[in-house]
């Protein structure tokens, strides 16, 4: 039987843009959120109560869930790079990615939730 | 005065014969002429067992038929000098290809993937009356790319290749697909760049570049395969 090559996904290059940005978010943001940790250090009350209104800043919540966002859609691409690369089988691989989503979006949720609600 | 041996183990199946691949030892007795690894396959074809079997043509690095895995490392065995090797040389075929016998391995998978990228300039407008003329710095953009033998030691040496070699080209497919997008008498690049945007064809490199640790050409795929996104990346931004 003829095995046809099949090609033009077409969504290769979204993708491969996709980890680049977020990686460069997640850089940055881990690099203002490094600050505010330093920034806390030299406080002299530099407890829980400091550390919680840290988080009480709605421009630490903002950077937080930027970050976060974009370590969904980075983890995203990077995950199924690996079905992609190691499970050859469609079908099971199509599992994996239904199970990769409903896990991602569920660390999504979640983190909304401990920031915002 | 004694003369130099080496001993060099030779990965050995015949699928018509043997049940599965093995390994046999021969030790070589080196004469002064004997400066490259082929010259010590041809010894041991001549005066130890003429049923070693491995492919080999120009000899000198130009036909790229002698690729073979020397010591875990892809390369040819007519570029290789005996003396980089040690006194201990292990010969395997190169890896992820089906093995016809002993050293030669199937190239249908490598050259299909070759094949489809239309490794071929595409101009459909009249033909004019002499060749189609380029200029000297349009001609530099191909340095790098048609020096390229298709030996095969990159793509082999390449786990994305291993993984998944019906759907990912494989490094050499990808430099010989940039040669013809950076040939500017090509009018076909649209097309091409819309075959490569897919996320097996292209986007299974992971830029390891075992390609251009390997290459006995000295170049580069993995370059090849950036600026193949960079042209992506300017014509969708």
């Amino acid at each position: 039987m003829v095995k046809r090559n099949l090609t033009g996904a077409g969504y290769g290059l979204g993708s491969w843009l996709q980890q680049r940005i977020t990686a460069v978010i997640m850089l940055f943001s881990a690099i203002v959120f490094f600050i505010f940790i330093a920034y806390i250090a030299t406080q002299v009350n530099s407890g829980i109560s400091s550390w919680q209104a840290l988080f009480q800043n709605i421009f630490v919540k903002f950077f937080v869930q930027i970050f976060f966002i974009a370590l969904v859609l980075h983890a995203w691409v990077g995950i199924r790079d690996l079905w992609m690369d190691y499970i050859n089988c469609a079908g099971l691989r199509l599992i994996f990615y239904v199970f990769t989503i409903l896990w991602l979006l569920g660390s999504l949720m979640y983190s909304i939730k401990i920031l915002w609600i | 005065m004694s003369k130099k041996h080496v001993k060099v183990s030779i990965y050995r199946y015949n699928p018509e014969v043997d049940k599965k691949p093995y390994y046999k030892d021969y030790t070589v007795e080196l004469d002064p002429l004997d400066t490259k690894l082929l010259n010590v396959l041809m010894k041991i074809k001549d005066l130890h067992d003429d049923s070693v079997s491995f492919r080999r043509s120009c000899r000198e690095g130009v036909c790229g038929s002698d690729a073979i895995n020397i010591n875990g490392r892809n390369g040819l065995a007519c570029l290789t000098d005996i003396s980089s090797l040690g006194r201990n040389i292990i010969l395997r075929p190169i890896p992820g290809l089906p093995v016809i016998r002993d050293l030669i391995v199937d190239m249908t998978q490598f050259f299909n993937q070759y094949h489809s990228i239309k490794p071929y300039v595409i101009d459909d407008r009249p033909q004019p009356e002499r060749e189609r003329i380029q200029s000297q710095e349009d001609r530099a953009q191909l340095d790098g790319t048609i020096e390229c033998i298709l030996c095969a030691c990159c793509s082999t040496a390449c786990p994305s290749f291993w993984w998944n070699p019906d759907k990912f080209l494989g490094p050499a497919a990808l430099l010989q697909a940039y040669r013809f997008i950076a040939d500017t008498r090509d009018q076909a690049t649209n097309e091409r760049l819309d075959e490569l945007n897919d996320p097996y064809r292209l986007f299974r490199c992971h830029t390891i570049m075992n390609c251009a640790d390997v290459c006995p050409k000295h170049l580069n795929p993995t370059r090849a395969i950036g600026k193949i996104k960079e042209i992506m990346v300017a014509r969708a931004v």
